[in-house]
């Protein structure tokens, strides 16, 4: 992977979109990242959404609708299980799904150097 | 004082606290009024992401169609939940990023093409009035309700209230009397949740009285009794479905995609500083929206049982109070077939259709109706709606809680119309005409031109409330399946896949487009006789139809991408560009 930034190669061109509505970000240290390096970001990012949407589904079109009658022959105090998670489990787990999210990703962004908190210090590799 | 003294001062004032809001943050740039100055910190944002979500619909009707549908209304309680983790998860950070002011804004500049951005507004705007037309509707059905006036004047006065906060403080203003909405909204649902939940159960948490005995001596808990009662009335079992599995799951599929692209939604995401500000509110939005959607359920299964339990075998003389009430507005009636004076509930329609009164009463005070009886031996025609707005009388709450379900409804119905009139005036003023057919004017202009735009949507808006197409029901299946069909593809495509194109993405919205009109056209208005299972294909019904839409979409975007012109650099770079939240650039080698 490469780490550089690679400004004075004379191949290169730094991208910058335009927007009249641009988030606000950190000032951080290095401010032009290498495709490769965007790329493995991408990688990371994908396969944590693989690994929550997978459990997104489970619980609401898996326990919620296709296992439904399966579950339903298991009840827990008077709720049938599959009913359960049709009309109450799967809403918890997409609150925490979410949550979960927010922190993993918040991880792999400093990892990458690209989270947008306001300083660059929180980073890894700059941590005490 | 009355009970509606009471309703008008609970309603007066949070009327008068919205429009204090309105004034306190009124809107001085382009960029306050379409995005709040993109200052909102991510926990209000959540609050007021959930009031503007959670509408009349969900307010009123949500528990009642739970309490009628039983298991099969999962996928309201599913569909409107799950599709926040969508949207969490992979749009709304990237589009936070992307750093414009409206959904179409990201449609025509990723997709370098201003047909696709007026495809985009196309959609948007005819999904926007689908919705508003409805809750302008539920405006003036809660003022005739609880403060007897005239549907047209309750429309007019909700108008009212709208425009001032909407025009004048543009996202800004009903950012933050969302927040307020929010509040009342949450308050007026969950306690007479809670007192539902202790009369039935002794378990002051909803959530968990659903699991709870119920304290009649029977020993059966909530559902165990719910599904014998009903069976024994020939229901089917309350826990148990009646629709096909892959209807249950194309319509769940339909309503989380559906509300990942409503752009009423997304455009709320734009308001908060940061990208991880809009991961973050995503998530406190769903926290806020789950606790009205986990208590629904549980309303909904006390309220049915307490229903039957009083209604059933009841003599019609005997009956409460709160019976008559609502039969006097026509929510509840009663038609003595077997002539006994006493009510019968029993599975089946009691008559055709909704009920027609002749105006006088029948030997027991029961308003009569001319209806033609159906053969059967159910007596009561009940609307679902009554399962959310009678709940403080069936559980014999003081007047005041009465009052606070009126200002909940009316806080559900504005809050969502006004951020649905705040979309349509935006991609009008901006999209439109900023962005296509004026780009000169100057920051000044476009916000006269906005606040000209909101005026225009309010009034349009009045004018469906008080003159309803009559298919205001059926287009809901529409604005969801359009929304899963084209929005959400289109957006999805446009950050995950760094290859597709302008002519994949438009030939995709428009082939998932046109097939999901026509399907539900078909279904809807033009033989609706033939809407049944058998006819329909593969089983979906028209509600579902919009997820084989998206596949569709899919499906043509990927081939038709593959056989065009390839995506230019700078689009694939402005895509690189929105995948990084940090806001460094990224250098590309040629």
């Amino acid at each position: 992977m490469q780490n550089k930034p690679d400004h004075d190669n004379g191949n290169v061109e730094v991208y910058h979109h335009r927007g009249d509505n641009l988030p606000a970000h950190g000032s951080h240290d290095e401010e032009v990242l290498s495709e490769d390096r965007v790329k493995a970001y991408w990688r990371a990012n994908v396969k944590l959404l693989l690994v929550l949407l997978t459990i997104w589904f489970t619980v609401s079109y898996g326990f919620g609708i296709l296992l439904v009658d399966w579950l339903n022959q298991v009840s827990l105090f008077g709720f049938k299980l599959g009913f359960w998670w049709a009309q109450q489990g799967s809403i918890y787990v997409f609150v925490i799904l979410i949550f979960v999210y927010v922190a993993l990703i918040g991880r792999i962004d400093r990892k990458f150097g690209v989270d947008d908190s306001d300083t660059g210090s929180d980073r890894e590799g700059e941590r005490p | 004082m009355t009970t509606q003294m009471l309703t008008y001062i609970v309603v007066g004032l949070t009327f008068a606290l919205y429009i204090g809001i309105a004034v306190w943050s009124r809107a001085a740039s382009t960029k306050d009024f379409y995005v709040a100055g993109a200052g909102v910190h991510p926990l209000t944002n959540g609050m007021a992401t959930a009031a503007d979500w959670m509408s009349a619909g969900s307010f009123i009707s949500i528990a009642g169609m739970i309490a009628f549908a039983g298991y099969d209304g999962s996928v309201y309680l599913m569909g409107w939940t799950g599709g926040y983790v969508l949207l969490a998860l992979l749009l709304a950070p990237y589009l936070r990023m992307f750093g414009q002011y409206t959904v179409p804004d990201f449609i025509g500049e990723r997709y370098y093409s201003s047909s696709a951005r007026v495809v985009a507004v196309i959609c948007l705007v005819f999904i926007c009035f689908t919705y508003v037309a409805g809750q302008m509707r539920g405006v003036g059905v809660v003022f005739s309700r609880f403060l007897e006036v005239e549907i047209t004047t309750g429309v007019f006065i909700g108008m009212a209230v709208v425009f001032f906060y909407a025009v004048l403080g543009g996202m800004k203003g009903i950012t933050y009397t969302q927040v307020a909405q929010y509040c009342v909204m949450i308050f007026a649902y969950i306690t007479p949740a809670i007192f539902v939940s202790m009369l039935v159960t002794g378990n002051p948490v909803p959530q968990l009285g659903l699991a709870s005995e119920v304290q009649d001596g029977s020993g059966l808990r909530v559902l165990e009794k719910l599904d014998q009662v009903l069976v024994d009335l020939g229901f089917t079992p309350y826990t148990d479905g009646s629709k096909a599995m892959i209807d249950v799951f194309t319509i769940t599929l339909v309503l989380m995609a559906g509300t990942a692209g409503l752009p009423h939604v997304i455009v709320r995401f734009f308001t908060v500083p940061k990208v991880s500000d809009a991961r973050k509110s995503a998530g406190y939005a769903l926290v806020f929206i789950a606790l009205l959607y986990t208590t629904a359920p549980a309303l909904a299964a006390f309220a049915r049982l307490t229903f039957i339990d009083t209604v059933n075998n009841t003599a019609y003389a005997e009956a409460p109070s709160w019976v008559k009430t609502w039969e006097d507005i026509g929510l509840i009636a009663w038609l003595d077939k077997n002539e006994d004076g006493t009510i019968q509930y029993a599975a089946g329609d009691a008559f055709e259709g909704a009920p027609v009164f002749v105006g006088g009463a029948g030997e027991h005070g029961q308003k009569l109706v001319e209806n033609t009886p159906l053969d059967n031996t159910n007596e009561v025609y009940v609307d679902r709606d009554i399962m959310m707005l009678a709940s403080p009388e069936i559980a014999n709450l003081p007047p005041w809680v009465l009052a606070l379900v009126a200002a909940g409804g009316l806080a559900a119905a504005l809050s969502t119309a006004a951020g649905l009139l705040l979309v349509v005036s935006t991609s009008l003023s901006h999209d439109l005409l900023k962005k296509t057919l004026r780009p000169d004017i100057t920051e000044k202009q476009e916000l006269l031109y906005a606040r000209g735009a909101a005026a225009v949507a309010v009034c349009f808006a009045g004018y469906l409330g008080i003159n309803p197409p009559g298919f205001v029901a059926q287009v809901i299946a529409f604005a969801f399946g359009l929304a899963a069909a084209s929005l959400f593809p289109a957006i999805f495509l446009g950050i995950f896949v760094r290859n597709m194109n302008r002519e994949g993405a438009i030939a995709g919205m428009l082939s998932g487009l046109l097939f999901t009109a026509a399907y539900i056209v078909y279904f809807k208005f033009v033989n609706p006789a033939a809407s049944t299972p058998d006819n329909w294909w593969l089983g979906i019904s028209p509600e579902g139809i919009g997820s084989l839409g998206m596949m569709i979409n899919f499906a043509v975007a990927f081939t038709v991408s593959r056989f065009t012109a390839q995506t230019p650099d700078y689009v694939k770079a402005l895509v690189d560009d929105v995948r990084i939240p940090s806001g460094a650039g990224v250098a590309h080698r040629h």
